[in-house]
Order: C-alpha cells, then structure tokens, then sequence
C-alpha cells in the first residue's frame, strides 16, 4: 500500500475535473486522479455546443438564458444557481477561448453561435443563437484545450488509478473529508491518498441502460461512493433521454443538427414536433422531443421494418454543411448505420443520456450531507453533482456550461479551503473497506458473471424505467434490480491477477450501476407525477402541491455505521439495505412556475 | 510456458458460452494475449464467436471477455471513435476496435472469417492489448501543446477570421489515440522520435493565428529527433480514424521550417 499526501485532490479528469484542476492547481499542491487517460473522458464526445449569451450575431442577454434554462427543467431547478450559470457562461466561453479553443467564428471573426433546443429570444418567443461550437466536436476541443492547459501548468495526473472509497475523518466539530483510497490498475496496488479537500467530477451512470450514448466507463462510481457513506443523492428519478440516438446503437446525434435546420418526421415524412410543440417545433428540449417520439411510435406512426424509430432529416441542409458544421455526425451515420446523411434521412430513437441528479451541492460545489450541512472539504462538479441547474430536465448545451462554470467554482473553493486548514488525520486503517472488497471480490467463486447481471440490469432499465413510466413498471424495475442485487453477491470474476485486472474493476463498477439503478427506480416509484424528464403515463399533470421538491435518496446503512461493513459478503454490508427518501425545497428567485408550453 | 509459434485453441468452450442473436454468423478472433504474471513472451489464442455483420470488432472483445476468459484485457471507453481508447492492430492495421465493423472483414463466399488482433507496435506491451501509453503522451507534451501568446489578454474573444480558422482545423480533430505514431516505421525502429501524433499537435497550434509559440516549437521540432526523421510513408495517414492528413501536416510544419514562416 502506497501513501500519498496532497492539498488537493480531484477525482476524474473530464471537462468539470479539468477544469477545477486548473483552479486548484495555480492555488494549491493538487493531484488529479483518474481511472482513465485524461483525454478520454467523456466530456469528449459532447457535440453540439456551449450556450452563453455573447449576443455575437443577435440579440441575447443571460436573463433570457436563466429564465430558458428554469422553464427548461419544468421548474424544478434551482433559480439563485441557474442565474449564477447564465451570467457566467460568457466568462467560461471567454475563458476557453482565451486557453486556445478553436471555436467556430463569424465572418466578423468572434465567436459563431447556433439555435439549440429550448433556448429561446425573450423568454419563448423563438429560437435563439446562443451555443457557441466548434463544428460538432464542442466536447472534445473542450477536453483536448483543458488537458492542453493542464499540461501548461503542470497539473499531476494518476491515470488509471480507481478512486473506491473517500475517507472522512470525525473531529470536535463533525465530519470532514481526508482522502481518497484508490486503486492501480496496472499493479492492482491500493494507494491511499490523503488531502485537505477533494473534488468529485466522475461523471455519470449512463450504463444502468442498455440503449444509452453514455461511454462503457460511466458506471456512476463517485455517485456510488458517496451513497454507500449514508450521504444522500438528489433527483435520482431525473434522467435525460436524448432524442437523436442512432437507432438500436444509441450513438448520439447532435440536437446541434437540428439547430442547423434538420427536421424529425415520422414513416409518412410528416413533420411531427409542429404538433407538440408548435413554436419551436424541433428545437423544444430534450424531454418533450423525446416523448414525442415514443409517441409516434406507440401510436404506429414509426418507421422501419419494426416501425420502431422516427428519422431526422438532413437531407435539405446539404453536403456542405453536414461536411463543415456536422462532419462527424455525418460519418457516424455513415460508419454504423451505412446510411449518408446528405442523401437519406437517418433513423434516430431516444437514448439515455444524462443525469440530472447526483450529489447534492451548493453553488459554490460544497457537497452536501442533508438539506443545508456541507461536509467540509468535499465538492463535486459536472453530472456527478446536481446544485441543482437543470431541474429535472436539462436543456442542450448547458452541461458543457455546468462542467466549466462550476468546474471552475469548485476547484477555487476547493483550493481556498485547503488554504485555510491542516491536514486532519486519517481515521485507522482507512483502506479496510476497499481492501477487503477487492480481496473478496478476486477470490469469489460464485457462479454469476458480471456480463449476465450487467445484461439484465439495463435490459429492464430500457423496458421499464425509460422515457415513460408506470407504477407497475417502476415495480417491475425495482423487483428486477433487487432480485440482480441479490445475485450480485455470487459474483464471481474469473481474472485472479493483479495486472490490469479491469474484470475486477468491472465488477465493483457493477455494484455502483445496481445502488444507482435502485435509487433511480426507488425516487421515480415516489414521484407521482410528471415533470421534465420524468412522465408517468399513470400521473401525467404536473403536481406542483405535492412535488414542487427535490428528491433526496439516503441508503439506510445497519446500526447507524457510517460506511459499508469490510466483513459482509463483498465487502458490502446492507448492499441490500434500504433507501430512505427525503425532500429538499426548491430555491426560487425570480419565476413563479407556468404551465410549460413551446 | 507457450510459444509465441502455438496457437491456443479456445473453441471448444466459446460458441455455446456467448448469445448468438438472430442473424450472426461464426468468425475467428484470433488475440495476441500476453499476461506478465505467468508468460515470459506474447502468445496467440483463438475464439470462435458468434458476431453479426453490424458488430463492432470491440463488441467481440467485449463478449469474449464477458463470457469465455475474463483476463483478456484492453482499454475501451466511448465506443464510437471518439475518446481514443481502443486503438490496436485489426488484421495488421492500426484501427480503433470500435469503428471497425466486422462486415468490412468478412472473407469472400463461404469461407471462414479469422480476424487478428494485436497491440499496436512501439509501445511497451503491458497485457495483452494494454500498452504503455507514457513516452506517446511525454513526446505530446514536449512540442509544448498549447497556446503561446504574450502581452495584455483581450477583454473579449481574439477575433479570428473563418479562413485563419479552417488552417488548423483538421489537426484540431485529434484523439491521441496513438494510431498514427505507432504506425510509422521510424517511430518502431527509435523510440526517441516524436512521432506524427505529436506534429499534428505541434502543427494544431502553429498555423494557429492566435498562437505567438511558433518559434519555440518549431525549435524543438528542427531537433535531430524532430520532423525530419519522417520519410514520408503515409502510414499515419491511413492509420488516422479521424481522417486527418497527418502526413501533409508534418510536410507543413517542414516546410515552415524550410522558409522559416507560417
């Protein structure tokens, strides 16, 4: 075991790690630990663009982008943190620019910007430019320019590492966060990393589904960690399908494409979003244009030999613009369906895409341990964190946003705090846990294989606790979910060794994917109601007396302990414990919610 | 211990072990596997599968290790070519597994389909497809892959007209897979050359209108180990999966050393 001690730590190098690295690394001895290569993160693979109101070549302002982005997540969202994201977008546009990414420019030579779904010119009236890109590679020049910064300032990397566990410390005054414990996939060491503060930017946990254009490392794991230390996780029932997935792949299409002017339209060619959404047709958000789409499916109006997806049309926009503004949208049509955008339309279905929930912080990326305490010394940043800006549905473009903006809040809090206190010392044995998980795990002999759980677990996922959903759905979910839980426990890997052992790690990611899908299932079963991402064919208004709320789920862990128990089968005791669900108040600032009309 | 000359034969316990869908027909995947804890050399196995023609190679991967030999070990992340994981040899050409499908590699009528697998060459292998990526990315961060510029920053955005910006835009397409610099003939037979992937990155910021670095950096690139060990094979420009033209950047970047502008 290998001892490691820094002033900060931050945990995944995406676009939120990245960019809190760069802030905690001019301010304090900051080390960032990632399970993969930095550069393949999958901040990479986001498209479209990053929404700020630069008014480059119309006329915007950031209160029209809070108001869009408010309404956009069905009033759910935190207004005092949407007004913070919508006035410093522009600053982390700038800020990218100034660090050398090549956005797309105006003839004038600023910045270009794009019409994308659900931002609109004073407050509804009709689509607006507002995300700035790079072509259709927003993501990845976002990724590559903060690596590129990080390399600049010397950021430390540990690639490969799996952070497993975060410690937390009792003082006089409460808990707080020491360090992290992780794991070397080259070695199959465990490094125990202690620190003043930490910042979790691990992503997302796309792979509970089946269908999803989320990479097969989003397994959710910071989520996982914080859950099983009885911390709570808010608006887990919040998940975003987005409507252009490639069909039966998932491969995400840009909502860009459709900024561009490309059209959804059902087997008769109709276009169908003039229907649900009248003003904006296919640049409502994600949710409604999602649900649309299943609808005219459900309703026999697909289209294919299944009649099972809907196309988007980009045949009008022509060769040059597909070529210049979507050139790899286009060749993932090309590759994976050996269809050509200029000349076909292209089948799409919803795929699942994004968390809106996660764990819960304050605008200044502090973690939250209730309704109001911080932990001190624990921040999270990027789709891990929910603080919350997207309600229970996120608009377009504003993750990129959220990944930088708060990124960026993070790291600097992070560092001042590390600034401001000592180190605290490391409770005994600190690793115990993941030392005794990861023994137990390399030695199982069960007879299950993670493929098969993993297999079952987003085949119901898909069919049960997708884009719409039921009471009896839901319970069908969760009953699966505990039934593969339970099963998880005769895990077997069948890789003993300690090199690169990822059938190991992908049996812990496992574990993760099965508390996250529960929680999921478990808040969306609570939720009566429909609202942003969330419909329930059984509830299908929008109950504002009784969920105008964000979700708070707690695991119930036995005899109050305060993390999972080394001892218990696969080091997981209560890994089939309870959930407890709380409520946490949504904060409003200026918008009374409206019926939610486009 | 196996030799490198023998071929394990998996067969037997493969085909029934991974769900054939509707559709699937049975190909060879024939792995170079290579664990450190118990070989002294790199061997090959093979694994009868069941793959349809719209699979990704990396989906094979994938079921063969799920359901036949869990210590089978590669990298994979996004699985549509876009984060740079998967890079490896496919039938002897640098491709990333997730964008090769397997109905571009199925043999003509009738015969049987074997598909080879290898690490890509150059880099240490660590087990089986796992190679060290370290001295690619150390040759990455040596041409200094960021943005020079000296005095005051604008207030606003640097304006950068549409032309100046499409000079640069198709070295700005890079994933740092690595398939391009472990394709090059010069970088297998001396480690110590920088290797395309690393020009293409210098090249990104050089013809960069906002960039003020070119000097520096085409300094580190007029060393012995710097461009001009390219001899100009086109390897990395096949090897590409974004389609950049990774040879016509470094002939760029020579030529602004020849005559010294940009």
């Amino acid at each position: 075991m290998q001892f490691h001690k820094y002033d900060v730590l931050i945990v995944g190098a995406g676009g939120a790690g990245m960019r809190a690295a760069i802030e905690a690394g001019q301010r304090a001895r900051t080390a960032v630990l990632t399970k993969l290569y930095p550069t393949r993160s999958h901040t990479g693979a986001a498209q479209g663009g990053m929404c700020a109101a630069l008014a480059n070549v119309e006329e915007d302002n950031w209160e029209w982008h809070t108001f869009d982005t408010v309404k956009g997540g069905d009033y759910l969202t935190d207004q005092d943190a949407a007004e913070i994201m919508a006035k410093e977008a522009i600053d982390a546009v700038l800020d990218l620019e100034r660090m050398g990414l090549p956005f797309n420019r105006t003839e004038d030579g600023t910045i270009d910007q794009r019409r994308f779904g659900g931002h609109t010119r004073d407050h509804g009236k009709a689509a607006v430019r507002r995300a700035c890109y790079a072509a259709d590679r927003t993501g990845h020049m976002i990724l590559q320019t903060l690596y590129q910064n990080c390399v600049k300032h010397g950021i430390e990397f540990f690639n490969e590492f799996y952070v497993l566990d975060i410690v937390l410390s009792d003082t006089e005054d409460g808990q707080v966060a020491t360090g992290a414990i992780a794991y070397e996939l080259a070695t199959g060491e465990i490094h125990v990393f202690q620190a003043k503060s930490i910042v979790f930017a691990t992503g997302g946990f796309g792979k509970v589904f089946k269908t999803t254009s989320n990479a097969h490392t989003l397994t959710g794991d910071g989520m996982g960690i914080y859950y099983r230390k009885g911390l709570p996780l808010e608006d887990m029932e919040f998940y975003q399908f987005h409507p252009t997935g490639l069909a039966g792949l998932g491969i995400l299409l840009t909502e860009g494409a459709r900024g561009e002017g490309a059209i959804l339209r059902n087997k008769d060619g109709e276009r169908f979003m003039e229907r649900y959404a009248p003003t904006i047709k296919d640049l409502a958000p994600r949710d409604i244009v999602a649900r649309s789409m299943v609808l005219e499916v459900l309703e026999g109006r697909g289209a294919g030999p299944d009649a099972d997806y809907v196309y988007l049309d980009c045949t009008h926009l022509g060769a040059e613009v597909l070529e210049s503004k979507l050139p790899d949208i286009t060749e993932f049509a090309r590759t994976y369906l050996g269809i050509d955008p200029v000349t076909e339309p292209v089948p799409v279905y919803p795929t699942a895409h994004y968390a809106m929930g996660g764990i819960p912080t304050t605008v200044r990326g502090e973690a939250l341990r209730d309704n109001d305490a911080v932990i001190p010394g624990l921040y999270a940043a990027g789709e891990v964190a929910c603080v919350s800006v997207h309600g229970s549905n996120r608009l377009g473009t504003n993750s990129l946003l959220d990944i930088n903006v708060f990124g960026k809040r993070a790291g600097i809090a992070a560092a001042e705090y590390a600034n401001s206190v000592g180190h605290v010392e490391l409770p005994d044995e600190p690793a115990a846990m993941v030392q005794g998980m990861v023994e137990t795990l390399r030695s199982a002999e069960g007879g299950e294989r993670v493929v098969e759980i993993r297999t079952e677990l987003q085949r119901t996922m898909d069919i049960n606790a997708a884009v719409y959903r039921t009471e009896d759905t839901l319970k069908q979910a969760l009953h699966d979910v505990q039934a593969l839980k339970e099963r998880y426990g005769r895990v077997a890997v069948m890789d003993k060794g300690k090199r690169y052992n990822t059938d190991l790690l992908e049996a812990v990611e496992l574990g993760f994917l099965l508390d996250l899908a529960e929680c999921l299932v478990n808040a969306a079963l609570a939720r009566k109601e429909s609202r942003g991402g969330h419909a329930r064919e059984d509830y299908p208004d929008r109950d504002d007396t009784n969920f105008m709320r964000h979700s708070m789920s707690y695991k119930v862990l036995p005899g109050g302990s305060t993390g999972p128990d080394p001892d218990a089968p696969l080091g997981l005791t209560g890994f089939l414990s309870d959930i407890r669900l709380d409520y946490k108040p949504v904060v409003f600032t200026r918008y009374e919610p409206m019926e939610r009309k486009y | 211990m196996t030799s490198t000359a023998a071929v394990l034969d998996n067969t037997a316990n493969t085909a029934s072990e991974i769900p054939a869908p509707d559709g699937s027909v049975t190909v060879t995947v024939k792995i170079q596997r290579f664990n450190p804890e118990v070989d002294s050399e790199p061997h090959w196995e093979s694994y009868d599968v069941p793959a349809l023609p719209t699979d990704r190679v990396l989906n094979l991967l994938i079921n063969i290790k799920g359901y036949v030999d869990g210590t089978l070990s590669f990298r994979r992340s996004c699985a549509h070519g876009i984060c740079g994981s998967d890079a490896m040899q496919i039938n002897g050409m640098n491709r990333l597994a997730c964008k090769v499908l397997v109905k571009d590699l199925l043999a003509k009528k009738g015969k049987p389909t074997t598909i080879t697998v290898a690490p890509i060459k150059g880099l240490p292998v660590m087990k089986d497809l796992y190679v060290d990526m370290e001295p690619f990315f150390e040759a990455f961060r040596a041409v200094k892959p960021f943005l020079i510029s000296y005095g005051n920053e604008p207030s606003r955005e640097r304006i950068q007209s549409p032309a100046d910006r499409e000079r640069f835009d198709d070295t700005t397409k890079c994933i740092l897979c690595a398939c391009c610099t472990t394709s090059c003939p010069v970088y297998w037979a001396d480690g110590s050359y920088f290797g395309p992937a690393a020009i293409v990155n210098a090249h990104r910021f050089i013809f960069d209108s906002r960039d003020e670095g070119a000097e520096e950096r085409l300094d580190i690139l007029n060393d012995t180990e710097g461009v001009w060990r390219c001899r100009t094979t086109f390897n990395c420009t096949d090897a590409c999966p974004r389609g950049i033209q990774v040879t016509k950047a470094i002939q760029e970047v020579k030529r602004a050393l020849l005559f010294k502008r940009v």
